[in-house]
């Protein structure tokens, strides 16, 4: 891994490809496609657009966000039998029948009945662990399979027919070559929509989803709306994929909306690679040629008619999950060296604004009587603290003490059995733990919690979601560029400001514990925070490297951040902060200063055992 | 709608729940001790009926090429990853000789002339080896890998063992011999001989189950793995034998599924997912982790489905499925941690 990125570096030399050319010359190839390739091709790459936009959606879903849907294709076929009846049934009361008058019409209105069930549908599901909501989705694409099979008036298992063309500016896409030049064009703007939301800020929460719910909410991810956000997203473009297959075939019955054709949908993204945009191009190629192909030669083989490919296509799976979790598209990436855009930092970008930082002195952070009970077991006891704006607490005592659990009653991650947790005066026991990172209270984690793929840049820009509001449309048509710019500098800026500018735009999982420990503490600083709290940042580092800690812990602390750690390393402590808290079996047993707690007597009987 | 309907209704409500409550069983079971959603448990359901309606029809049954390819194929695995020459010894005896000889047995036996009872041990000893060979070539390479991934190889697997399935048996379904053909009368409710079969077959299955899992040690090395798989494995637990195990103990249940639902209704080549998501419908009742709720859930659907069949017979699966919204949507009620997935 480690390796392979800087070999990767290493020989992005100018003999590389430049993106923009690669990408033109795939626009002509596409082009040109229908002008020179005979009938039949034509057909099939209509069908591989209309499989990449579903699934591009599951690239986002499930690649990406780390959710499964089996059920895409029940989606298809809403998108495909809202245009379908809308635009065939006579007598329909007056405002449907004005719905149906076009087919630009029905593309919205089943744009709005996908959006409505996607929205019903995850907020059932999208809370529960991952599996259920792949289950449900079974259950569900099943459901609806049936359904339209089953109700009159969508023409049961015969279908509906007559459905008419699209016309675009009045001008008739009536044949196969010139309905592909719409199917590409709704399916290179799923791409590079999709392609620019994930590089944006919630592009940014969305990948977060992948690293833990923990850290994203911490970071002030809302990540119940970030999965409803994907789940919607891959709904809709299923939904556009249909009602083109509607107008494509101009026919519509239930069997490409199955369960099975769901599962190879799923296929496609998971065969072509499911992290990437480009993998959902390759593998619905892949799959759509390859059961064209067998389709036709396999019950030669056998000697009888059957859907004999799924064989193939499920052992082929197995062998892609086993092998090469990452799909072919890395393969096909390798083939051709495009050089990599590294993204570019504005200096010049306007500061994003901060909050008004407390006073000196101030009380940030107050425990009160702190008591978590699991079942019988009281991990802490009437625990209390305080934490001054420009004060560095430690919070220290021998492991099982209950330090972890107090650290999750502060942080909003658990909740108090009794007692009270003030940050500001504010009561927040019992509130999330996204509300408390708005407050101003941002932490690092005792295991690292980074998204290893991505920049250290991207991974500090984390930790500025809640100081940007652009949403996921002006994402996915550009329009946030500027507020990307100030929150890419900010993150830049406290990059530097931990001293890992060298390392701006390498992978997360490539840098070493101790640097990803840092890295961790300016994504906290990014979220622009008076209280930090650290959980053992000094672990993994070297001597030099846990002096530059502590002389950045101390230059917070002088610009008036309130600082709390948990900590075992006694030199590290003691030299750097202004009170220690020692825990001992869930209960405060010393406070003071770190000279005096050297000396007292109950905290040397924990550490050392009785004398 | 009398009392005569109701009763009958719910006699075969509770026939079908039996049968689904047993496949819950094993697919609660599996996903505990493997976290795999074992999807092709209705495959082992299917192809457990056909070979006994093969066997009923006095034909050689072609699911022991299956073992035998299926044999060879995991042999082939093993060799490749071996270490030692008694691993590699066992796997030539189990994956090898075993299917070979059972086809040889079977080449020699008068199929036709076979009492019942030799032909659900047949039908057995046939499928069910397949069940920990799956385990070993598709998932024991990956069975650290992520909930999700499992679940995505579940269901590749499930599609290429129903494609074999069309392969092997064809799409003509068949339907086999009841076990018992006497009535039996009960007030006014006559109940069938089968009916009892089932029932009695469900309840001593789900008692044996229970006894070993509670009096067993490998039932207890099972129980371990589910608990916590890295604990099991520091005690000495392999957790490439619990994984074979509980695959094993999958395909029993779902063989015996297959043989109990086969005189009931008519069995395709791709019959067995739907029955097979139906016992998932019983088992996301019970959260996929508590073996009662996950029973009684399999007699609702039961019950629901043949009361559905007989008011909108056209609409039964979509309501039998759709009862899983309402669930998940309890289930998400009464959760409300944020969840921390690996």
């Amino acid at each position: 891994m480690n390796a392979n990125t800087q070999t990767r570096a290493a020989a992005a030399a100018p003999s590389r490809l430049s993106p923009k050319l690669v990408l033109g010359v795939f626009m002509v190839l596409l082009a040109a496609a229908p002008l020179v390739l005979p009938e039949f091709y034509v057909t099939l790459l209509n069908y591989v657009g209309l499989s990449a936009l579903v699934a591009l959606g599951l690239v986002l879903l499930t690649g990406v966000g780390g959710l499964t849907s089996f059920g895409q294709a029940a989606f298809v076929g809403l998108g495909g039998y809202t245009t379908a009846w809308l635009t065939t049934a006579q007598d329909l009361p007056g405002w449907l029948a004005f719905i149906g008058s076009s087919p630009w019409f029905t593309l919205l209105a089943g744009l709005v009945l996908t959006a409505t069930v996607a929205v019903i549908l995850g907020s059932v599901t999208l809370k529960l662990s991952g599996h259920f909501l792949p289950l449900g989705t079974m259950a569900w694409g099943i459901s609806l399979y049936f359904l339209f099979g089953n109700m009159e008036f969508l023409g049961g298992h015969g279908g509906l027919s007559g459905i008419p063309p699209v016309s675009v500016f009045g001008y008739t896409l009536a044949d196969n070559g010139q309905f592909y030049y719409l199917v590409w064009a709704f399916v290179l703007a799923a791409l590079f929509t999709t392609r620019n939301l994930l590089d944006s800020r919630e592009g940014r929460a969305i990948r977060a989803l992948k690293g833990g719910m923990v850290m994203a909410e911490s970071m002030g991810v809302d990540t119940s709306r970030a999965r409803m956000v994907i789940f919607v997203i891959a709904a809709l473009h299923a939904c556009a994929a249909g009602w083109l297959y509607a107008h494509l075939q101009r026919f519509v019955n239930p069997t490409p909306f199955g369960l099975h054709i769901g599962i190879e949908y799923l296929f496609m993204a998971v065969v072509g690679g499911a992290g990437q945009v480009w993998g959902a191009l390759v593998g619905a190629g892949v799959i759509t040629v390859l059961k064209q192909w067998l389709q036709d030669i396999l019950p030669k083989v056998f000697g009888s008619a059957g859907n004999f490919e799924v064989i193939i296509f499920g052992v082929m799976m197995v062998i892609v999950l086993q092998r090469a979790r990452d799909g072919l598209w890395p393969l096909i990436a390798g083939l051709v060296p495009v050089r990599e855009a590294q993204k570019t930092i504005d200096p010049a970008a306007a500061p994003l604004p901060r909050k008004a930082q407390p006073p000196m002195g101030e009380t940030i952070l107050e425990a009160k009587d702190v008591t978590r009970k699991f079942g019988g077991l009281v991990a802490n006891n009437n625990m209390s603290l305080h934490v001054k704006a420009g004060e560095i607490l430690a919070l220290i005592g021998p492991n099982g003490a209950g330090k972890s659990t107090m650290f999750n009653q502060l942080s909003g991650v658990d909740t108090p059995t009794s007692g009270d947790v003030l940050f500001r005066g504010r009561s927040v026991a019992g509130h999330s733990s996204r509300e408390i990172a708005g407050l101003g209270m941002s932490r690092t984690f005792q295991h690292v919690r980074l998204l290893p793929k991505m920049t250290v840049l991207e991974n500090v820009a984390i930790g500025a979601h809640r100081r940007g509001s652009k949403g996921v449309l002006p994402a996915a048509w550009r329009l946030d560029r500027e507020e990307e710019a100030r929150l890419l500098r900010e993150a830049a800026v406290q990059v530097e400001r931990v001293g890992l500018k060298d390392f701006m735009f390498a992978e997360a999982g490539s840098l070493a514990l101790g640097q990803q420990r840092i890295l961790e503490i300016a994504r906290a600083l990014c979220s622009d925070p008076c209280l930090l709290l650290l959980d053992e940042p000094a672990a993994g580092l070297r001597l030099k490297e846990k002096q530059a800690l502590a002389e950045l812990l101390r230059r917070l602390k002088s610009e008036g951040m309130a600082v709390l750690i948990v900590e075992h390393d006694m030199d590290f402590v003691m030299s750097l902060v202004d009170r220690v808290v020692v825990m001992e079996f869930g209960e405060k047993i010393a406070e003071g200063l770190p000279a005096e707690i050297q000396k007292n007597p109950a905290v040397l009987e924990a550490y050392l055992g009785g004398v | 709608m009398d009392a005569e309907i109701i009763a009958m209704l719910g006699q075969d409500g509770v026939t079908n729940g039996a049968i689904y409550a047993l496949l819950a069983l094993a697919l609660v079971l599996v996903f505990a001790v493997t976290r795999v959603i074992f999807i092709p448990q209705g495959e082992f359901l299917a192809w457990g009926a056909l070979t006994m309606a093969a066997l009923e029809s006095g034909h050689f049954p072609a699911t022991v090429w299956l073992l035998v390819g299926c044999g060879v194929l995991t042999l082939a695995v093993d060799a490749f990853s071996a270490t030692g020459r008694r691993t590699i010894g066992r796997s030539v005896l189990w994956n090898l000789a075993y299917p070979l000889a059972l086809a040889g047995l079977l080449w020699g036996l008068p199929i036709a002339e076979l009492p019942t009872a030799a032909r659900v041990l047949i039908a057995l000893a046939i499928v069910v080896p397949m069940g920990p060979m799956l385990y070993r070539v598709a998932f024991q390479p990956v069975a650290e890998a992520p909930v999700l991934v499992l679940l995505i190889i579940s269901v590749a697997v499930h599609l290429a063992m129903v494609g074999l399935g069309l392969l092997i048996f064809g799409p003509e379904g068949s339907r086999t011999q009841p076990f018992s053909e006497a009535q039996f009368e009960l007030g006014s409710l006559m109940v069938g001989g089968h009916t009892l079969v089932v029932l009695g077959a469900s309840v001593v299955l789900i008692v044996a189950l229970y006894l070993f899992f509670d009096r067993t040690l490998y039932g207890k090395a099972l129980r371990a793995t589910a608990i916590n798989r890295n604990g099991a494995r520091l005690m000495g637990i392999s957790p490439a034998l619990a994984g074979r195990l509980t695959f094993f103990l999958a395909a029993v249940i779902g063989v015996l599924s297959g043989l109990l639902v086969a005189p009931i209704t008519t069995v395709y080549y791709d019959s067995g997912f739907l029955i097979g998501l139906k016992g998932f419908v019983a088992a996301i009742i019970g959260g996929l982790a508590s073996y009662p709720l996950a029973a009684g859930g399999a007699i609702l659907v039961g019950l629901l489905e043949s009361f559905s069949s007989f008011w909108a017979s056209a609409f039964k699966d979509v309501i039998v499925f759709t009862l899983i919204i309402p669930v998940l949507m309890w289930r998400s009620l009464t959760s409300h941690h944020v969840e921390e997935e690996e």
